[in-house]
């Protein structure tokens, strides 16, 4: 799995995306890795909007069971949301929880016009009816719950996949 | 004997008071409350957090203010809210206050917000439900008698937080009526837990208890040298009650010797906050020069509050 | 019944001997000790090898609430909890409901007390009329009735000239007065110990002002009355230095300390337990160590219970508001021998303290000793078995003590009253 090229998808993701991209089109990051994401992609596709940010640790539907995540992040979207056309981003597509929770959070902030979702890696795994627009890489075999595979940034900016067997956080 | 608002994994499953309780789950309600304050903002001030849960204010001392913050903090949070106004004072024995909870946690109550005069009675509710197997039920103080009101003490802690950024270089007073104040009592103790290095109190003899120094905290008698340099000026509510007797002479002496004006502001920092949990006397412990300048920050307290009491009702609402 | 207590360590903190010896009672009195007497033929025999005889307890304070508080407890169970505890004479705080103001009241519950033939109870009777602090009651009548001294309970005397002239009119006949130091106003409303942890907890203080005002008072009116006084339920080490410094100055009084104050501390109070809530306030641990050091040295001259039986009702509410008080009959021996152990005093004079010295302060000379021609009241005890106390062991109706779940020393096998067996595990 670690041949997983995360910089080379990420380039491969912007290429997806760049045709449809508009100057009224905004991106959302989900916390953390999808944000950094949202972060390069935001640079890389020239978007005027400001960069949107969602922590979904007040959505989950976990959180009766699982609590509030230790450390939860400000949700900070400042375009107008009504009307808008809104890709959000996430580093990796499993559940389809954090997607649903991510929708919900979105909708507080008023009506979009489009909702996208644009994700590196789908890592199949779905428990919601949900898909991704853009998607730059899609795993030939599901990946078992009991690994976890996420989105690693380091101090040059560079974005690396990580496995670990660690109980899979839904996503 | 274990500390009952924590339970055996020393997570907080209660919030009943701030002494004691470790810096990192005060530091980490303070954290937590920044996301929520970013909610009031919103077009949908709701999150889904405490959907379906059912939270009892029980307020067996009068608090329109204090009720109304709890009540929107949990109806911010989607939970479905029942107040509960039982008045005390009056002569003929009703319910016991154990018979009051038995009877709500039969309704399936999952938050008890409390309110009362006597110190120790939102412990003895969290000590009842932890004797009758009620792991689940959840108590929050919200001002008991003298001892703790430890939501206030936390959104006073943000307050801080959010204008001076780091606490261990400041110097605070509290000034007033110590003795039968429930909010000083928690502001020392987070104050304190928190590692600001200077906390002075500010009052007459009168309304200081006995042995407050033992609480960490630096006496003065002497308004102008207890604000000299500080940082924050924390004033606490004067009751009417205490105010002509035994305690004090006159409202007009204590204003003329304790109430903040300008004047004596002068001596606290140029950058100096000034905080006040609310209801103000005004012309009383404060003047309104000072109540509605630029370095009160009153109001802010308010909003604060809600996201605090969001913060905590929502890390004890899971489990 | 002719009965031998046989080789039992014999500890008479009166005749301060301590020998292992028996113990041959007969017609409800001790005949002899060591060899028996012409004649004894035992009907029944405690083999009492490896336990200790001593005298049957003696408690300066232990409310049966009755009459008038039947449902906190009654005659019955406390009178078990007594017998349970090795307590065989008990004096009676005139707090009850009615008060113990009026001969026939007394004479009432002596005469229950008889007929349940359990411990001898000693009443003490109201110095008030209603412990009102206004109108002296009938000492010379209610003496005649059983009464043994007067006292105000914990109910302090408002107006100074009342308790002057009550001091008086007992010293007029000789009468023993027992007063506990309460301080009318300075206090009122409080609940705990004025100091730290009060001033931590939120709660109402009592300064120890509020006890030293009071023996102030007691001890300079007793010095004009030429009263005969005691003073009860001693909390600070200031209290104790006030009756030492009178003692000094030649004034014979008297003075005694219940088993919580000489264990506990404001500390103990913890989270709120309302079963610390007691009067007077358990105070610091410099007091308590000043009442210990003060009991050990016989400087205070005796323990007692204070026993208080309080219902779930008046201790399930927030401290403040819980009803005062603890039930202490079956801690006696266990706190005093826990006592004993911590504060290095010898098991003799640590029986003393609940034996012979407070028989003394009551005035009895039946008991609280093991002489020959003594009343057999005596308790057997194992001072190496521990046990557990807890609300289902507890015989008392009162079932609230701020030790429960401790485990404590010594364990009664046997109570004797009047040579019969009234106690037997």
């Amino acid at each position: 799995m670690t041949e997983l090229d995360a910089e080379a998808l990420c380039q491969q993701l912007a290429a997806q995306m760049r045709p449809h991209v508009t100057p009224a089109t905004a991106l959302v990051g989900i916390y953390t890795g999808g944000l950094w994401l949202a972060e390069r992609l935001h640079t890389e596709l020239g978007i005027t909007q400001p960069l949107g940010a969602i922590d979904v640790s007040f959505y989950r539907d976990d959180y009766a069971s699982k609590g509030l995540h230790a450390k939860p992040q400000r949700t900070e979207i400042t375009f107008n949301v009504d009307g808008a056309h809104v890709i959000l981003v996430d580093d990796v597509l499993f559940t389809g929880r954090t997607t649903r929770a991510a929708l919900n959070e979105l909708f507080d902030f008023g009506r979009p016009g489009v909702v996208e979702l644009a994700v590196l890696l789908d890592r199949g795994g779905r428990e919601l009816p949900v898909a991704a627009r853009y998607c730059a890489h899609t795993l030939a075999e599901p990946l078992p719950r009991s690994q976890n595979l996420e989105l690693q940034r380091d101090e040059d900016g560079q974005l690396t996949f990580q496995l670990t067997q660690t109980p899979a956080v839904e996503r | 004997m274990r500390n009952p608002q924590l339970n055996k994994h020393g997570e907080l499953q209660h919030l009943l008071t701030l002494d004691g309780l470790p810096r990192e789950i005060v530091t980490t309600i303070l954290d937590t409350a920044t996301p929520f304050a970013a909610v009031a903002e919103r077009e949908v001030k709701k999150l889904p957090l405490m959907r379906g849960k059912s939270v009892f204010n029980l307020f067996f001392e009068n608090s329109t203010r204090t009720r109304t913050t709890f009540e929107i903090a949990a109806k911010r949070l989607s939970a479905d809210v029942v107040n509960l106004n039982i008045n005390t004072s009056s002569a003929a024995k009703g319910e016991s206050l154990l018979d009051t909870v038995d009877n709500l946690c039969a309704m399936h109550a999952d938050m008890f917000v409390v309110r009362h005069a006597a110190s120790g009675a939102p412990m003895l509710i969290a000590q009842h439900l932890q004797h009758t197997g009620r792991d689940d039920v959840r108590v929050i103080n919200a001002g008991d008698g003298r001892h703790a009101h430890p939501t206030q003490g936390l959104l006073d802690m943000y307050t801080i937080r959010h204008f001076k950024h780091d606490f261990t270089n400041l110097t605070v007073a509290i000034v007033g009526d110590v003795l039968h104040s429930r909010v000083a009592r928690s502001q020392i103790a987070a104050l304190t837990t928190l590692g600001v290095p200077e906390v002075r109190v500010i009052g007459p003899r009168t309304l200081l208890p006995t042995e407050v120094e033992k609480l960490g905290v630096r006496v003065f008698h002497d308004m102008s040298e207890g604000l000299k340099g500080v940082d924050v000026v924390m004033m606490l509510r004067l009751q009417n009650e205490r105010m002509n007797g035994a305690l004090l002479p006159t409202p007009q002496e204590y204003y003329k010797i304790w109430g903040l004006t300008a004047d004596k502001l002068t001596l606290a920092k140029p950058d100096a906050i000034v905080m006040h949990p609310g209801p103000m006397n005004r012309g009383v412990e404060i003047d309104s020069a000072v109540a509605d300048g630029t370095q009160a920050v009153i109001l802010p307290q308010v909003t604060f509050g809600i996201a605090v009491r969001m913060a905590v009702m929502s890390m004890l609402g899971s489990h | 019944m002719n009965i031998l207590i046989s080789n039992g360590r014999v500890i008479d903190p009166a005749r301060r001997s301590d020998s292992v010896q028996n113990v041959y009672v007969a017609h409800g009195k001790i005949v002899a000790l060591g060899s028996a007497p012409d004649g004894f033929h035992a009907e029944r025999t405690i083999d009492a090898s490896g336990l200790v005889v001593a005298p049957g307890f003696i408690d300066l304070a232990a409310r049966l609430r009755e009459p008038g508080f039947e449902y906190r407890a009654t005659l019955e169970s406390e009178m078990e909890a007594a017998m349970a505890g090795g307590v065989t004479s008990l004096a009676i705080p005139p707090d009850t409901d009615p008060t113990l103001d009026e001969p026939g009241l007394v004479e009432m519950l002596t005469y229950r007390a008889k007929k349940l033939n359990r411990a001898h109870i000693y009443p003490v009777g109201a110095l008030t009329l209603g412990l009102k602090g206004e109108r002296l009651s009938e000492m010379a009548e209610l003496v005649e009735a059983g009464c043994v001294a007067f006292s105000q309970a914990n109910v302090p005397i408002i107006d100074n000239t009342v308790l002057m002239r009550a001091l008086q009119y007992a010293a007029t006949f000789n009468f023993r007065v027992w007063l506990q130091p309460i301080a009318p106003f300075l206090g009122r409303g409080g609940n705990a110990h004025d100091g730290e942890m009060a001033t931590r907890m939120g709660l109402a203080g009592i300064p120890v002002a509020a006890e030293t005002i009071a023996l102030y008072t007691y001890l300079e009116l007793a010095k004009i009355t030429d009263a005969r006084l005691h003073i009860t339920r001693l909390s600070s080490a200031a209290g104790l230095a006030l009756i030492e410094q009178a003692r000094a100055d030649g004034m014979d009084v008297s003075c005694d300390v219940s088993i919580n104050h000489v264990h506990l501390s404001d500390m103990d109070i913890g989270y709120f337990n309302p079963n610390c809530h007691l009067i007077p306030p358990l105070r610091s641990q410099r007091d308590r160590e000043a009442l210990s050091q003060g009991l050990a040295e016989g400087r205070i001259n005796a323990l007692c219970s204070d026993h208080t039986p309080v219902d779930d009702d008046g201790k399930q509410v927030p401290f403040s508001e819980a009803e005062p008080g603890a039930t202490g009959l079956e801690l006696l021996l266990p706190l005093t021998l826990k006592w004993a152990e911590r504060a290095g005093v010898p098991l003799m004079d640590a029986l003393a303290r609940i034996t012979s010295d407070p028989a003394k302060i009551i005035g009895i000379t039946k008991a609280g000793h093991l002489s020959p021609g003594a009343r057999a009241d005596i308790c057997v005890f194992d001072p190496h078995a521990h046990a557990i106390i807890s609300r289902e062991n507890l015989r008392s109706q009162g079932k609230n003590t701020p030790f429960l779940g401790l485990e404590l020393p010594g364990k009664v096998r046997y109570t004797l009253v009047e040579g019969e067996l009234m106690f037997d595990h």
